[in-house]
């Protein structure tokens, strides 16, 4: 690969995106049906409500302006009652752990990127996912990780030095009862290795077994004491005491997972309060993916970040985005018809378009998995994240004339 | 400002419009009283128009006073006229949980008056065959932009005769220049095409055109609202009433101004009642292409996808693109979809057993779950492949699958009662039950429960007529 690395300005992509992208290969699906219905049955949204007639006249020019007739503009700009709070995530040595550097979310005052009011306080942030076993992966982002897979700590190592990842998630699935059934101590082994390959931040995930994820985490939480890593995640059904109270003893920071239900959100903050400070507690309201759910997803996070402002503690806490799940849309992964094609280029932006989306209603940690998603995202986040009076518009009425 | 007399969305009860309705309960609207009527009407789920009695001439002003009073805070503007029109802007809120978002962003392709007519051609074709089938919409592109990059009068009237001639789409005419502008609208005089664009020194001109040809005007300010204002209160005091707003896309180092820009006028708009910022907005995503000479082709569609997906969510009404590769297109067409849903329709499905086709003794029994999206997108798969089958659709409180599994919502237990509740073991002699592949790892607890068999199948949907041909066949 070549090694030379353009800075990156804004929605600039680097040549490198284009490596990322372009790495056709062949095809496997069968290709999807296209539904191809008539043209005749075309409609249009309530259309045909006005028959307008060309007026054969001026009308009478009375009192028209000569001159341009000044207005005044004041930003409307609110103050909000509520603040996110921050979490940080990772210890570096003189703080108990090992990393290489920390990462802080939230503390937002205003909406996201709302910037003619407040500047935003922390970039969102990037966690790239790892898996510690093979799993079913499209095809788009397999040929990025395919020497890799199976190797965490080599995995790891890739999506920070080559994906810029800022912190990295160990997703232990094969600890699954139902898979592997590995055991707490080889997933401590595990984290171990990815702790050792990379210095930045780790988000440790589990398996989706209350149980079996709740031994896991407490002996990973036992072993790596004082390093922060975020545990992903907490749900309602499993012994919220229990793991709450190796976490705060641990010196780590809990991902508080509901599905897609703002009060069952608040009823999980709520019990870990009983254990945990504020400042130990990201969200995860759940990440549907683009096309089916989204919407949801969208909606339920503006709501909290709104209700946080406007002083609801019990949301007021960083949002994580499980994004890699926009790859659950088929329209992600799987070989249409001609017309929608490269997948290659689909699939990635499926997973961008869903980031940047949520990035709007307010998501401070982003999980994602396509290197050019990756590196799109953080492109947009530094520019939004420099803030308002660099646009330049001088020339922008160019457009119009504008030849290819 | 005084401008804050008119109600917020939120704060216009159902007695308030109560109040001027006729109060007879005729029930002509289809409603038992008036104040079902007005509860629907402060909703907007129909129009005032439906209460017949209030546009007989007694209760002219009652009416004028419910139109104002009901009236959204974008306004909505018509492109086009007759079967060709489309409706921009006609927004109530910023967001979309606060009521629902209504005129999806129409998306406009690009044409120039230098390229040749065989490319013109093509990309009218090209736009108007645009569609993707998606949770049973059809998804399509709205309209052409057609801009005259020669600058020229007469090549301009001839293209804009040319694309008029070749597509039922609404147009927007895009040129500075006032002469330009004058020579596409005589080319199509009765269109109603959307004009861009005015600025602070051609809005006379073209102020005067919008009023001769009765047509929506872009308003053009890049990167100064103050400015956008006076431009807008100017029209309107000349006479222009159906305008349309672009205060400059820019990205890179101006992305951050760009979306506050956008999102500044559409809070003022709808928060603070600023009639002066209350219309559609138009993003050009399409500007990206001005710095792309060294950059590869993909590179500039893909910028150009990212800034029309975010101005999507920022309250963009029209957007011009340039691109029309069908990869980064659909992403942003099922966005539109997804936030253009009406989020008080419900997520959820019936549960139960579904059939479809007929389905025998032998035939196989599959489940999902009960969010909408899911259970559409199975069932339009199982439909379209014709299979004969029976769906057992369970109640997960409308989640999806994998999102069920992991929230535990979609468990054994609740599959093993609902298995039991169907009676579907009465219709079919077999006990095979066909799970998702995404529910394979509660597999030995639904067989267990149920004492059925369980096969795991295809972890997406489009894949059962394949797993059903292969799979099934061979188990009877």
């Amino acid at each position: 690969m070549d090694k030379k690395e353009e800075p990156s300005i804004g929605l600039k992509l680097s040549p490198r995106l284009i490596e990322l992208l372009a790495k056709l290969q062949e095809i496997e699906l069968e290709d999807l049906e296209m539904d191809v219905g008539e043209l005749e049955i075309w409609i249009q949204p309530g259309a045909a409500t006005s028959f307008p007639n060309i007026k054969t006249a001026l009308p009478a020019a009375a009192a028209k302006p000569v001159k341009i007739v000044e207005s005044e503009f004041t930003p409307p700009v609110e103050t909000y009652p509520g603040r996110v709070c921050e979490v940080k995530l990772g210890a570096m040595k003189n703080e108990g752990g090992t990393r290489g550097k920390t990462i802080t979310i939230g503390g937002e005052t205003a909406p996201p990127f709302y910037t003619f009011e407040k500047p935003t306080p922390n970039p969102p942030v990037i966690s790239v996912d790892v898996f510690d076993m093979e799993v079913p992966l499209p095809k788009a982002v397999k040929m990025h990780v395919k020497d890799v897979t199976g190797d965490p700590a080599a995995w790891a190592k890739l999506a920070v030095e080559k994906f810029d990842a800022d912190l990295v998630t160990i997703h232990l699935i094969s600890v699954d009862p139902l898979q592997k059934n590995a055991s707490p101590k080889e997933a401590v082994k595990t984290v171990e290795e990815v702790a050792q390959a990379v210095d930045v931040p780790l988000v440790v995930g589990g398996c989706g077994d209350p149980a079996k994820d709740t031994e896991v985490f407490e002996a990973v939480a036992e072993t790596f004491a004082g390093e922060r890593f975020l545990i992903s995640s907490i749900t309602r059904d499993m012994d919220v005491e229990k793991c709450a109270k190796f976490i705060k003893k641990h010196g780590h920071a809990v991902l508080a997972f509901t599905p897609m239900d703002l009060n069952l959100a608040r009823e999980l903050n709520r019990k870990l309060y009983e254990y945990l400070p504020r400042e130990d507690i990201v969200m995860d309201l759940t990440t549907a993916a683009l096309g089916y759910g989204l919407d949801y997803s969208f909606t339920n996070m503006e709501r909290a970040r709104l209700a946080a402002l406007m002083g609801d503690l019990e949301l007021a806490h960083p949002m994580s985005s499980g994004t890699t799940n926009a790859w659950a849309a088929r329209e992600a992964w799987l070989k249409l018809s001609p017309e929608w094609e490269p997948r290659e280029l689909r699939g990635p932006l499926w997973e961008v378009v869903t980031a940047l989306t949520l990035l709007l209603a307010g998501v401070d940690l982003f999980m994602m998995m396509h290197p050019a998603a990756v590196k799109t995202i953080k492109d947009i986040i530094r520019q939004l994240m420099a803030g308002r009076g660099a646009g330049k518009s001088d020339k922008l009425a160019e457009w119009v004339l504008m030849k290819f | 400002m005084s401008q804050k007399t008119k109600l917020g969305i939120k704060e216009l009860s159902p007695i308030d419009v109560y109040r001027l309705l006729p109060k007879t309960n005729c029930k002509e609207c289809g409603f038992n009283n008036c104040m079902a009527f007005a509860a629907k009407l402060v909703n907007r789920e129909v129009s005032v128009e439906n209460c017949k009695p209030l546009l007989k001439k007694e209760h002219v002003n009652a009416y004028k006073q419910l139109k104002d009073m009901l009236k959204p805070a974008v306004k909505e503007i018509i492109i086009g006229t007759g079967d060709k029109a489309v409706k921009i802007g006609g927004k109530f809120v910023m967001h979309r949980h606060e009521l629902a978002y209504f005129n999806p962003t129409c998306i406009a392709i690009d044409i120039t008056d230098e390229m040749t007519d065989e490319e013109i051609i093509d990309r009218i074709k090209r736009t108007e065959n645009f569609q993707y089938e998606h949770i049973g919409q059809t998804l399509r592109l709205d309209m052409l932009a057609v801009r005259s990059t020669s600058n020229s009068p007469e090549k301009f009237k001839a293209t804009v005769k040319k694309v008029n001639e070749n597509t039922r789409l609404p147009l927007i005419l895009c040129s500075l220049n006032p002469e330009v502008l004058r020579a596409g609208l005589e080319a199509i005089p009765g269109a109603r095409p959307l004009l861009y664009a005015v600025t602070k020194d051609n809005w006379r001109e073209i102020a005067d055109l919008a009023l001769t040809y009765n047509c929506p005007v872009t308003v053009f300010a890049p990167n100064d609202i103050k400015l956008l204002k006076s431009l807008v209160k100017t029209l309107l005091e000349y006479g222009v009433e159906d305008l349309v707003l672009d205060p400059g896309t820019m990205y890179g180092e101006g992305l951050a101004d760009t979306l506050n820009n956008f999102t500044m006028i559409r809070r003022s708009a709808c928060k603070y009642g600023d009639e002066l910022l209350g219309f559609p907005l138009l993003g050009v995503p399409m500007t990206v292409w001005m710095e792309s000479a060294s950059l590869a082709k993909e590179i500039v569609i893909w910028r150009e996808a990212c800034l029309a997906a975010m101005l999507m969510v920022r309250y963009a009404d029209v957007l011009i693109l340039h691109n029309i590769d069908g990869w980064a297109l659909l992403p942003n067409i099922i966005l539109r979809q997804s936030i253009y849903t009406d989020p008080r329709k419900p997520v959820a499905v019936e549960p139960g057993l579904r059939v479809f086709g007929t389905p025998d003794e032998n035939s196989p029994v599959l489940f999902t779950t009960n969010f909408a999206l899911t259970y559409y997108t199975v069932a339009s798969d199982i439909e379209s492949a014709k299979i004969n089958a029976y769906l057992l659709v369970i109640d997960t409180e409308g989640t999806a699958v994998d999102s069920g599994v992991a929230g535990r919502k979609l468990t054994a237990e609740k599959v093993a009662e609902s298995l039991k509740a169907s009676g579907v073991e009465n219709k079919v002699k077999h006990r095979k039950l066909i799970i998702p592949g995404k529910a394979s790892r509660l597999s030995g607890e639904i067989e267990e429960l149920t004492g059925w068999q369980v096969l795991v199948g295809p972890r997406d949907s489009s894949e059962i007529p394949k797993f059903i041909q292969e799979k099934w066949q061979i188990q009877r």
